[in-house]
């Protein structure tokens, strides 16, 4: 037990140091295997802090290419990586920050026919997508796994993230369902500031840290929302619905659906 | 109830109190951990950091030439 080599010390150190993860926690975070959604903007940031903190297994999938208006917020890739895979751009750049981490791709994007199956090798699911159809998904299949999960959701200068352990509060009991298509714009329709992708994907990893190690108090039955124009922040409580379609006593929802995309989403792939 | 020693006269900090957690963290509940260290900055930190992370400090003591013994209880 505890079995950290001199150089994973030293690399650790201001874990270790850390009243709230010391070595316990740091070899829980070595343990961890955690599936990151989408390897963009949000994923950007998880994906890095989460390899530096020296998560065991990351897995990540994404089945896009770079694109050069990606780089804006997208800080994991570089203009070197433009048209290549996003989940090979990230696992390298994990990788390089820390060799000790396992990563594991999928150049693909997160279907309800692989859910279920992808999500199962995992401990925790990081929602780093942009779109409602997949966010749904997430949630069900998490759900249904009985998997926590970290949700994230940016656009223009508003943020919004919470995490969901069985039991608590799920992305269907705050929003039954997806709202139309084309009623609420894509980040590529509306636009974002690229930093604020950095503030909320840096409150998904640092929840994940805090899941493995037991640390404070986790977004759990709490929406957590910001406005970067004046950087208010709200902590909104929320609960667990009894009539909740997917986590409720008499569920309706019991398997995964594809939600048809926003016709804008699907010209990008 | 076993004691156990750690030499970590040779570390700079942070690494001084890392390895005294570290050590700490694989010793079983109401062990003894004697810690080897230096004046300064290891014997400043290490029995401070100690107390404040909720370890039971027994006693600092000299032992020889720049050398201090911290006896902590797990």
């Amino acid at each position: 037990m505890f079995d950290f080599t001199e150089e994973e010390l030293n690399r650790y150190s201001r874990h270790i140091l850390l009243k709230d993860v010391g070595v316990e926690g740091q070899e829980k975070i070595k343990n961890a295997k955690v599936l990151v959604v989408g390897a963009g903007g949000l994923g950007s940031p998880v994906i890095l802090y989460l390899a530096a903190a020296g998560i065991g297994t990351i897995g990540i999938i994404d089945g896009d290419v770079v694109d050069i208006s990606n780089l804006q917020r997208q800080v994991i890739h570089t203009t070197a990586d433009i048209n290549r895979y996003k989940a090979e751009s990230a696992k390298e750049k994990a990788e390089k920050i820390n060799p000790h981490v396992k990563v594991v791709i999928y150049k693909d994007f997160l279907r309800a026919e692989n859910a279920l199956d992808i999500i199962k090798d995992y401990d925790f699911v990081v929602d780093g997508t942009d779109n409602f159809p997949v966010k749904f998904l997430i949630n069900d299949a998490c759900v249904m796994a009985g998997k926590p999960f970290s949700h994230g959701g940016i656009l223009r200068f508003d943020g919004q993230t919470f995490t969901h352990k069985p039991g608590c509060a799920c992305y269907r009991c705050i929003f039954n369902a997806p709202p139309p298509k084309d009623l609420v714009p894509t980040c590529s329709q509306a636009g974002v500031l690229g930093a604020i992708a950095g503030m909320l994907g840096t409150i998904q990893a640092a929840e994940v840290l805090k899941y493995f190690t037991g640390a404070g108090e986790l977004l759990t039955d709490k929406l957590l929302t910001f406005n970067a124009k004046t950087m208010d922040f709200r902590k909104i409580n929320v609960h667990r619905r009894d009539t909740c379609p997917i986590c409720g006593s008499n569920p309706t929802i019991t398997e995964l659906i594809d939600y048809e995309q926003a016709a804008c989403d699907l010209t990008n792939r | 109830m076993a004691t156990h020693t750690l030499d970590i006269t040779k570390e700079h900090c942070p690494m001084t109190f890392v390895k005294t957690k570290l050590k700490l963290a694989q010793i079983a509940e109401g062990d003894i951990l004697e810690v080897l260290l230096t004046e300064g900055e290891p014997l400043n930190n290490v029995p401070k950091s100690a107390k404040e992370q909720g370890y039971n400090v027994l006693s600092v003591e000299h032992v020889d030439g720049n050398i201090h013994k911290v006896t902590i209880k797990k």
